[in-house]
């Protein structure tokens, strides 16, 4: 335990292990100090000085949230020239904070808005200093806006992108009056090594790092009597989807949510979870292949370990760091851009529609997933696969732009066909969960049995450990698999690209673990702590997200991706060949890009 | 624009790789060239193996590391409170008319560079400015003609 | 309080004998007798925050640690400072002893001068005569003195701004605690000391703390170099007894006709002729790096004010709120005022928010520009707005 340190907080004694701040102090006494640039889940910065506190002895008013505690420290938190203080601070972000508020997309979610309202802050006490500086409004991204006039420099980006993310597409430049946040040489963050994981937007207090939303494009292709719009959802949305209407944090809302759907007017509710199931079928078939050529075959074209590929940032992230690792991805699309080539051929025949006429929108937790779908090479079907990609947050804007009461709205299904997953599609949501999926299928297809673990629950690769280890040994396998037996399976885990990148050193350098397969999602947490989820995500809203996503796993009787009937009913009447076949290639996977490093 | 990539490794050869070495090699392009390309910043994050934001972001909070071109000579005028007591604005002005550019610009041949900077510590010497790093104090019209008279023939 | 007459002194420009004869007088003595003598002496930092620096050592001395650095901070910034590049030009061996003296103390084996872009002319011949020293020092302690250049950023002066900007980043400072006795450059304990404060702590040593000692007052000990400009006829470099009212110093330098004095620079505070006899300077009155500005009647203290309002805009390092923002609207609405665009009144507002600068800015740049600002415009008023 570490030493206890004992101080006392508006007179009240307060005891906690040295190393604290004055902040978590206050907290443990249910004191509340308003903060600015602090966040769980990144580095102590003391810069936006919102936080700042009275200390018995010392002249200046230091910040809460970067002072450790010391025995016998003496706090004030509300005192007269802390109010004042504080205020002053408002004042002055406000007066460089370009105050279009009612218009503003992040109006009513703005920390810089409620703590305004707070403190009854008055704008105009100083004087407005937004237009004395040249700013841009960076909107070239087709996910991220990037707008500088809004900007409160409280570099929760900046830390963002590059402690958990490791990618630096943001920085700061410039010094006094001129600091900023800015990528290289300023350039648009669709030009520099910017994954478009979001993390940045879901960091952000103000409006100056926003998603560019597609709302309006799919309220006019609902309206369209001529287009079919059908709709999909990725699994970590229906675990986060209640928190921006009113639920608590990871809520299950699987229910709610096609109805909702249904009633904003899409034509078809379907589900991610289908092209889940099939990426495993896809990506496992694609694993034991590359397992027999390097292991049996000794193919040396062959590349070891494989690494998934349905995070688009993740992707990007390789394509610009590690482009000497491309072989190691796996070819397959991620599911959303299966379900976008499958919906505008296989589906699109099956209702007797003309794939120029269905408009293809998915629900994302993620804002690389914009990204990718306007990803040149995604146009399997001979159209743009996925039209638009909204966000859980943009989801839930359109609920309540359309008026109806998310709570009171009964519990309805997902249609048929491509609209049934199984548990094991559901975890995908979460880190740990693609790879848990695809060894419940590759396990089984080998060996003829379940997985040996408890309720098919492979807790080894779940938590939220940075880098996640595991090891499945393949005994008396089917004559067909024989040749993996008694072969130990070596797989890693990684979430958060900050992980990724140094599992990719380890790969790099050889591989050192021996590894096979290695799962990585770019956000935190995997898809539940995406860049498109409720703001705000911390690593206790993560948790809870989380065992939302397993419960519901549990919930489902299918929980294994090859018992999908739909899964079964593709590979019969439309992917003839089964996985990894012709037409799977033609439309179920993909190559990469070398990019730019900068 | 100017080759930097040896240069470049040539630095970090002499400084290192570590992040630390990435003022002195800034540094070290700037004697060279008087200002850093695009192409020179990348080049160093790419040696180095950090950001290219990084890199830009820490040379432009350095008024000497210019990102912007510069000419062979960079002028530049103190423009705090003794030199400003003592005159500063006039010899600005000569310059400008001598070289035929404003503050802030380069001569179209790219010899000359002027700019304004911060103390640069000859306050009771003032007026004062700095061409490249050697410093001229206690400057008259008359004087810093005959200074940049000097440059021109170099 | 007592004050002083006007004392010319000479300590640091005393001529260096052989460098050799002076380490072998410093180098006989242990640690603690050091530490000892510099706290007695009543040595505080030279550079304006003035930290009793024989404290400094001794604290860096107690921190664990095998890694430890001693830094010697040239980088000279504050408009109307000069002093530094004077001591570094003339007897830059006292500088270097005074950091063999700080490593042998605390176990530092690397030492480095920090010097500003604008001294890099000097460069090339104090690179020589660093390298003689380091050869020299051989014969006492494992150490070795280099040079590291700043590329012109004023807040670089600020002490971990500088540790940030030697590991190859922005100057911004940092959070503090930890201090660098603690935790500096690379994050190790490190005695980071101004050139004056180097050079003084070398004689100290050498003859003993009674000789400094004698010299002062009871909250100011010793004698400061003092960097003179403005409106007087022999600006210059001084080495001065501290303690004199700014009368003295007045009567001594001015050509009579001084309506203010600016005591440490365009961060420290402006003196109004009426509180001349009032006013000492040292830490007990007017605190100083050494920086006199003298302003004679014709100036305008609008423009005096104004132009080192433009130089916090552009030398804050910007990443605090108050001091980014402050300074903007410190300079604006003065501008405002002037023009007529804000009334009388709003100058109050901004000296409330220079004085919640003073209280809540992270580092001694932004807790400083309302020293400038508060003195200015409360006692030249009617400057301000006509």
């Amino acid at each position: 335990m570490a030493n206890q340190v004992n101080l006392k907080i508006n007179g009240m004694p307060v005891t906690v292990d040295e190393g604290s701040t004055i902040l978590h102090a206050a907290k443990k006494l249910d004191i509340h100090i308003p903060t600015l640039c602090a966040h769980d889940d990144l580095c102590v910065a003391g810069n936006c000085r919102v936080c700042i506190v009275e200390q018995k002895g010392l002249r200046t008013l230091p910040a809460s949230c970067a002072v450790p505690v010391f025995e016998g420290m003496e706090i004030e938190t509300n005192t007269l020239k802390v109010r004042q203080a504080r205020k002053h601070v408002l004042e002055l972000l406000l007066s460089e904070h370009r105050q279009d508020c009612l218009s503003c997309y992040k109006n009513g979610n703005c920390e810089l808005q409620n703590l305004s309202a707070e403190f009854k802050v008055n704008g105009s006490v100083f004087m407005d200093l937004v237009e004395d500086h040249r700013y841009t409004i960076d909107h070239y991204s087709p996910s991220i806006i990037k707008d500088d006039s809004k900007c409160v420099r409280c570099q929760r980006c900046v830390r963002t992108c590059e402690e958990l993310q490791k990618v630096s597409a943001l920085g700061v430049s410039g010094k006094g009056a001129e600091m900023k946040i800015s990528t290289f040489l300023d350039r648009s963050m669709n030009e520099v090594v910017c994954t478009n994981c979001g993390q940045c937007i879901n960091r952000c207090p103000v409006g100056a790092l926003v998603e560019k939303d597609y709302i309006d494009q799919v309220w006019d292709a609902i309206a369209d009597p001529k287009k079919h719009v059908v709709v999909q959802t990725a699994p970590a949305v229906r675990v986060a989807l209640g928190e921006d209407l009113g639920l608590p944090n990871g809520e299950i809302v699987t229910g709610k949510m096609a109805a909702a759907l249904r009633r904003l007017g899409f034509d078809s509710v379907l589900d991610t979870n289908f092209t889940a199931d099939l990426t495993i079928m896809e990506e496992g078939t694609e694993l034991l292949m590359r397992l027999k050529g390097a292991l049996v075959d000794k193919n040396p074209k062959v590349t070891l370990p494989m690494a998934t590929s349905c995070s688009p940032g993740w992707v990007k992230f390789i394509e610009h760091k590690y482009p000497e690792l491309l072989p190691n991805l796996s070819t397959c699309k991620s599911p959303q851009q299966m379900f976008g080539a499958l919906a505008k051929t296989y589906y699109a025949q099956k209702i007797n529609v003309d794939p120029a006429n269905i408009v293809s929108v998915s629900i994302m937790p993620c804002t690389a997933k914009k990204y990718e779908a306007q990803r040149p090479e995604m146009r399997s079907s001979g159209y743009q696969d996925v039209d638009y990609v909204l966000t859980t947050r943009e989801l839930a804007i359109m609920i309540k732009q359309a008026g109806f009461d998310f709570l009171s709205l009964p519990i309805e299904h997902t249609d048929s066909f491509m609209g049934v997953g199984t548990g094991a599609a559901v975890i995908f949501g979460a880190t740990g969960g693609v790879m848990e999926a695809a060894l419940r299928t590759a396990y089984e297809l080998v060996t003829g049995r379940e997985v040996p673990f408890q309720h098919l629950d492979i807790m080894p690769v779940r938590g939220m450990e940075g880098v996640k280890e595991a090891k499945v040994l393949l005994e008396n396998c089917v004559p067909a698999w024989s040749f993996l037996n008694g072969a130990e399976l070596s797989v890693c885990i990684a979430h958060g690209l900050v992980n990724a990148d140094a599992v990719m050193k380890l790969v790099r350098d050889g591989n050192p673990h021996g590894w096979h397969f290695i799962e990585i999602m770019a956000c935190p947490g995997g898809c539940i702590g995406g860049g498109g989820q409720p703001i705000p995500t911390n690593i206790e809203i993560r948790k809870k997200r989380t065992d939302a996503i397993y419960q519901e796993d549990s919930n489902l009787p299918f929980r294994k991706s090859h018992t999908n009937p739909e899964i079964t009913e593709i590979y019969t009447e439309f992917l003839t060949e089964g996985p990894c076949g012709h037409k799977s290639h033609e439309l179920l996977h993909t190559h990469y890009t070398e990019r730019v490093g900068y | 624009m100017y080759e930097s990539k040896s240069l470049v490794k040539a630095l970090a050869d002499k400084y290192g790789r570590d992040s630390e070495a990435l003022m002195p090699i800034l540094q070290g392009i700037i004697a060279e060239h008087n200002y850093l390309s695009d192409e020179a910043m990348l080049n160093i994050a790419k040696e180095l193996d950090l950001s290219a934001a990084h890199v830009f972001g820490t040379a432009s909070f350095y008024s000497f590391l210019d990102h912007k071109e510069r000419g062979k000579f960079v002028i530049r005028i103190c423009k705090t409170i003794s030199c400003d007591m003592k005159g500063k604005t006039q010899i600005l002005r000569t310059i400008e008319d001598t070289l035929k550019i404003k503050n802030g610009e380069t001569t179209s041949d790219k010899k000359f560079t002027l700019l304004e900077t911060n103390c640069m510590g000859w306050c009771h010497k003032a007026p004062a400015m700095l061409i490249n790093d050697i410093p001229y104090t206690e400057l008259t019209t008359d004087k810093v003609i005959e200074i940049i008279q000097d440059y021109q023939q170099k | 309080m007592e004050n002083k007459s006007l004392n010319r002194v000479e300590l640091i420009f005393e001529p260096c004998e052989g460098m050799d004869a002076t380490l072998a007088s410093v180098f006989k003595y242990s640690n603690d007798e050091i530490t000892s003598e510099l706290i007695d002496s009543g040595l505080r930092g030279r550079g304006g925050a003035g930290f009793p620096t024989g404290m400094k050592w001794k604290f860096t001395s107690a921190t664990p640690g095998d890694e430890k650095y001693v830094i010697c901070n040239a980088d000279e910034g504050e408009p109307g400072t000069f002093k530094d590049r004077e001591i570094l030009a003339k007897v830059p061996e006292k500088i270097f002893v005074g950091m063999a003296i700080a490593a042998k103390v605390i176990g530092a084996k690397e030492g480095f001068i920090y010097l500003r872009y604008e001294y890099k002319f000097m460069l090339k011949e104090l690179q020589e005569r660093v390298d003689l020293f380091n050869d020299m020092i051989k014969g006492y302690i494992d150490f070795k003195i280099s040079f590291r250049i700043g590329a012109g950023a004023y807040v670089c002066g600020e002490e971990s701004a500088l540790f940030e900007s030697m590991e190859g980043k922005r100057g911004e400072p940092r959070n503090k605690p930890p201090y660098p006795t603690i935790s500096g450059f690379r994050g190790k304990p490190t005695i980071i000391n101004n050139v004056e404060t180097l050079a003084f702590a070398t004689m100290i040593v050498k003859y003993g703390a009674e000789k400094f000692k004698s010299l002062g007052t009871l909250d100011s000990r010793g004698s400061k170099v003092f960097s003179v400009s403005g409106d007087l006829p022999n600006a210059g470099i001084y080495e001065l007894e501290l303690g004199m009212t700014l009368q003295k110093f007045v009567d001594e330098f001015s050509d009579g006709d001084a309506k203010a004095v600016q005591v440490g620079g365009a961060s420290g505070f402006c003196v109004p002729r009426k509180k001349f006899k009032d006013t000492i300077i040292g830490f007990e009155g007017v605190p100083t790096g050494g920086s006199m500005m003298v302003f004679n009647s014709t100036r305008s203290m609008y423009n005096v004010l104004h132009n080192y309002l433009e130089f916090f805009v552009e030398e804050s390092c910007g990443q605090c709120t108050p001091c980014r923002v402050g300074c903007q609207q410190l300079l604006k609405g003065l501008k405002a005022v002037k023009k007529g665009e804000k009334p009388e009144s709003y100058l109050e507002d901004l000296l409330k928010l220079s004085r919640s600068m003073q209280l809540t800015a992270k580092c001694g740049l932004g807790q400083s520009v309302g020293n400038s600002f508060a003195s200015i415009v409360e006692n030249f008023k009617e400057e301000m707005v006509y």
